[in-house]
């Protein structure tokens, strides 16, 4: 029998998606941080959810569940739709996403390595279509808010929809930078001058941009580990810049500069942690590239011309679809052959 | 592009490099653990004679030699035993003294576990080498030397087994102006090499300038791994008496010591997928091999023996300078034993060798090293996850594949777009099963979709050849058909001719066929048989005229239309006549048919219902032979 080669040294999936949650905790200290303790409530809901759906529809395929669950994979698209969702959302809210992540967008494909979509992605969509105002109420920065949530405060927002005596919803959520942008700019006001309200920070959302700088932190960790290749992320954040720069330079008075686009909304988050997502994205180092730069690209005009305030997860389904082509047509050039 | 993603690969990966020289780095590769200190820190060893020696007589590449000897032969020490028969195949020795005890099928070392065609002999413990004939290789014709080499026995002893003297003979096509000696030994665990360059490197140069010689290479370049430093300066030292030759260290990155690999490495050229080296001029001989050409030339002694790494889980791990044949119990015995825990023993390196179906098999030429497997060593690979594409292989693979569509498309049996994502160009090297966070079995799925493709496409050509055989056969059918059709036409003819002219005038009206104009038809029916046998043979001679040949395979008619009592000679005339016409007109349809690879029509309107029975009859006859074809063709 020739079954070599008979040694192996490689990271297991449960190594690998291991790190990725590692990588993910920078940025959810900041957010405690910023936004209190509700995350961890959200992120332990996703999670329960995200495990219990995967067990439950493993068992209706008839897979072992075992396997697939302790590759942790399922914890990794929960983490990752609970950190994309407003911190104070409802908790059906972060099961019905989880689930529709976990069912219908990961495990009726096949499960993990079959899905051609990025599942927390096609939770978010879901939720946003379907659920807009509540999808863009976003928690006030603790530091900013007239009346700061406790953590049982939040406890009871997210469980009950209860908010303490005296206190209304407008007085704890506001507009995030990039909804605020939008409607100012509508309003016929000049970036200049909706940049100096409070809720703007040195380049993006105040507050917000610490968690952007814990998503770039725990980024650079996986580059490092091999976890992801720097493709993706250098091509997302360059084009990202690139192309913000080009409409900044233009008219400076409609589009913000590259740093805010940088900082704000899910840019990093997307660059280190959505867009790197193996299964969904393509294999060839070119394609990376184009993969990456095409969703940072969308990313943008949905920002600037869209009907949501930040696109990425738009810009990642669409780039989604188009991976076996940019992989088909970006096969690098094998040893002894012409190019 | 492709200098961007190089340039900032090399900025996040840091220019850390661990090369000693300056080498063309090729892409990808793996760094498992070495394992080989184990086996260097004791010399070479001589094994003692063995009771039984087994000589597989497939022990290389190419053609299975021609056994010289019977059951009961007394043979003396490099005595040829088998001739090499055919171009590429190679010849066997005895490895000692003795007796010729059995010629039979026994267990060899090869993967599948079948039996092959096996001498044995049993040595008498003398050793007694028959007359050797030094050569005196720089007095003597190259071709001379070349095609005594034939009858050394000596193949690639790096574990390709590729008889050296077709790599030495001249094509005529391509001068070689480099040799390369491959003395990476990049697989984790060998050591045989780089134990042979430490104790016989002036031999080893020896050799060189003698293959250098034969090639008529200008330059040599040896290139060494950096893990082996002994070998290095060992070689370096004795290199100094040739000229124009190089040690060259190439960083300990496994595969190196895969001859394109290396050839990469030295020189910077890719040699093109579908070339041989040797047609860009450069030739690459393992050092082993090497060593056995000097041995051959300078002592006149034939393949009969190799030096065998056997380490792994045994108690003291050793290189060991063995007879082939002998058993690989006494091999492992030599090196102190297995350790209990030991479950198999695997033949080559932990990369790309395989498992022994038996340990009661000999040493061959192609055994550079046996591993003693137990579970701590190589633990058995946990179940197999989904990929998950995370192209870790794809950065390993050093043909720069993309090893996670080969999977894919192996898995799924879609092996025309594996074939198009450049499978064969695999070298089943092993980097990309051992980078695997799924513990997918990678290299197997390609064996296996290249073992499918090679199949299918034998099949194909076997059918390929079974349908031109029928279609020779239908076409020799029609042609003899033709040819009787001819004859009863001239036959016609020359009746009419005969023929008494009962009433000319009448004749003239009636018949408007005249003796001449019957001599015409004539022609023209020999005429048209010739033309039809030509359509024949250009819809048989066309290579995919598979289907269109058979669907157009042209109309027959077989005259029997014989004038009988009941039909009037007047009738029996026109019928000819109609049928004559017929012919030519067939004749033209097809010839055009032919040329247009269209359909042929068939002229059946105008003709006697007689003579449509018979064309309807025909037809069935050659439906069925199409039937018959198609059931052959598997598609």
């Amino acid at each position: 029998m020739n079954r070599s080669p008979y040694i192996t040294d490689a990271p297991t999936v449960s190594i690998i998606m291991l790190k990725v949650l590692l990588a993910l905790v920078p940025g959810i200290i900041a957010y405690y941080w910023v936004y209190g303790g509700g995350i961890l409530v959200t992120l332990s809901l996703a999670t329960v959810t995200a495990l219990i759906t995967e067990a439950a529809i493993l068992k209706i395929r008839q897979r072992p569940v075992a396997p697939s669950l302790s590759d942790l994979s399922a914890i990794v698209t929960a983490w990752l739709l609970a950190l994309a969702l407003p911190p104070l959302a409802p908790w059906w809210l972060v099961v019905v996403g989880t689930f529709f992540a976990i069912a219908i967008a990961k495990q009726l494909y096949g499960g993990l390595g079959y899905n051609p979509f990025n599942p927390a992605m096609v939770g978010y969509a879901v939720l946003l279509i379907s659920f807009p105002v509540i999808m863009t109420k976003w928690p006030t920065p603790l530091a900013l808010a007239e009346a700061p949530l406790g953590m049982m405060d939040q406890l009871k927002l997210i469980f009950s929809n209860v908010l303490p005596v005296g206190v209304q919803l407008d007085a704890v959520t506001s507009a995030t930078p990039l909804d605020y942008l939008k409607t100012q700019l509508m309003l016929k006001q000049e970036v200049a001058d909706i940049s100096s309200a409070p809720i703007f920070g040195h380049f993006g959302a105040k507050g917000g941009e610490f968690v952007t700088a814990g998503y770039l932190l725990g980024g650079l960790y996986l580059i490092q580990q091999r976890i992801i290749s720097w493709h993706l992320p250098t091509a997302f954040i360059a084009a990202m810049a690139l192309i913000s720069l080009i409409f900044n330079i233009v008219d400076p008075t409609h589009f913000a500069n590259p740093g805010f686009h940088l900082m704000s909304g899910a840019v990093m988050l997307c660059a280190f942690f959505i867009i790197t997502d193996p299964v969904s994205g393509p294999t060839t180092p070119k394609g990376k590239l184009y993969f990456a730069a095409g969703a940072a690209v969308l990313t943008y005009l949905i920002r600037v011309y869209g009907g949501y305030p930040d696109g990425v997860a738009f810009a990642v389904l669409i780039m989604n679809m188009c991976v076996s082509l940019i992989d088909a047509y970006t096969q690098p050039r094998v040893f002894g052959h012409k190019q | 592009m492709n200098n961007i993603i190089e340039f900032a690969s090399k900025l996040i990966k840091g220019f850390t490099s661990d090369s000693t020289n300056e080498v063309y780095k090729f892409h990808g590769g793996v760094h498992p653990d070495g394992h080989k200190h184990e086996s260097t820190t004791r010399p070479i060893a001589q094994l003692p004679i063995p009771e039984k020696l087994t000589l597989p007589l497939r022990q290389h590449v190419g053609y299975i030699p021609k056994i010289k000897v019977k059951v009961g032969d007394y043979v003396l020490k490099g005595e040829m035993i088998a001739e090499a028969e055919g171009t590429v195949s190679a010849a066997i020795h005895a490895p000692t003294s003795g007796t010729i005890t059995a010629i039979e099928d026994a267990v060899i070392p090869h993967p599948s576990g079948l039996p092959d065609m096996c001498v044995t002999l049993a040595p008498d413990g003398k050793d007694e080498w028959k007359p050797l004939k030094p050569i005196d290789w720089k007095n003597t014709a190259i071709n001379e030397l070349i095609t005594s080499l034939r009858s050394s026995g000596i193949v690639g002893l790096g574990g390709a087994t590729f008889p050296t003297h077709i790599k030495l003979r001249k094509d005529g096509r391509s001068e070689i102006h480099t040799l390369i000696i491959n003395a990476a030994e990049c697989e984790p665990y060998i050591t045989c090499d780089d134990m042979l360059m430490r104790e016989h490197a002036h031999d080893i140069i020896q050799g060189i300038e003698i293959v250098q010689h034969l090639l008529g290479a200008t330059k040599v370049m040896i290139g060494i791994e950096d893990n082996k430093p002994e070998a290095t300066s060992a070689m370096t030292l004795a290199s100094q008496t040739l000229t124009n030759a190089t040690v060259t260290t190439v960083p300990t990155l496994y595969p190196s010591g895969d001859a394109r690999r290396l050839i990469h490495l030295l020189l910077g050229i890719e040699v093109p997928h579908h070339k041989r080296s040797t047609e860009v001029g450069i030739q690459v001989f393992n050092v082993a091999t090497v060593l056995a050409i000097y041995r051959y030339f300078t002592f006149g002694e034939p393949s009969v023996s190799r030096v065998v790494t056997v380490t792994g889980n045994v108690e003291t791990p050793q290189n060991f300078e063995v007879l082939l044949g002998t058993p690989i119990p006494l091999l492992v015995a030599a090196a102190g034993g297995a350790k209990t825990d030991t479950t198999h023993f695997v033949m080559g390196g932990p990369m790309m060798g395989f498992d022994l179906p038996s340990t009661d098999v000999p040493v061959t030429k192609a055994a550079n090293c046996i591993i003693a497997a137990s579970p701590s060593l190589f633990a058995a690979p946990p179940p197999a996850m989904p990929c998950i594409r995370c192209t870790r292989c794809a950065d390993a693979c050093p043909v720069n594949l993309q090893p996670q569509e080969l999977y894919w498309f192996a898995k799924s049996d879609n092996l025309e777009k594996a074939r198009d994502y450049h499978l064969f160009d695999c070298i089943e090297c092993g980097c990309c099963t051992y980078v695997c966070p799924s513990n997918i079995p990678l290299v197997q799925y390609y064996r296996y979709a290249k073992s499918e493709i090679i199949a299918a496409d034998k099949a194909q050509e076997a059918a390929d050849l079974a349908r031109e055989r029928n279609e020779f056969r239908l076409a020799r059918i029609e042609r003899e058909k033709l040819e009787r059709a001819q004859k009863h036409a001239e036959r016609a003819a020359s009746a009419k001719n005969d023929e008494p002219k009962p009433e000319p005038v009448k004749a003239d009206k009636e018949r408007p066929a005249s003796s001449a104009e019957a001599d015409e038809a004539k022609k023209a029916a020999i005429a048209a048989a010739v033309a039809r046998a030509k359509a024949l043979k250009l819809a048989a001679a066309q290579t995919d005229a598979t289907k269109t040949g058979s669907e157009e395979a042209p109309t027959i008619i077989e005259n029997k239309s014989e004038p009988t009592a009941t039909v009037s000679d007047e009738q029996a005339k026109k019928d000819k006549q109609a049928l004559i016409a017929a012919a030519i007109e067939r004749a033209k349809a097809q010839k055009l048919a032919a040329a247009q690879a269209g359909v042929a029509p068939k002229n059946t309107e105008d003709l006697s219902p007689k003579v449509k029975a018979e064309i309807s009859e025909i037809e069935t006859i050659r439906a069925k032979a199409k039937q018959m074809v198609e059931a052959k063709d598997p598609d």
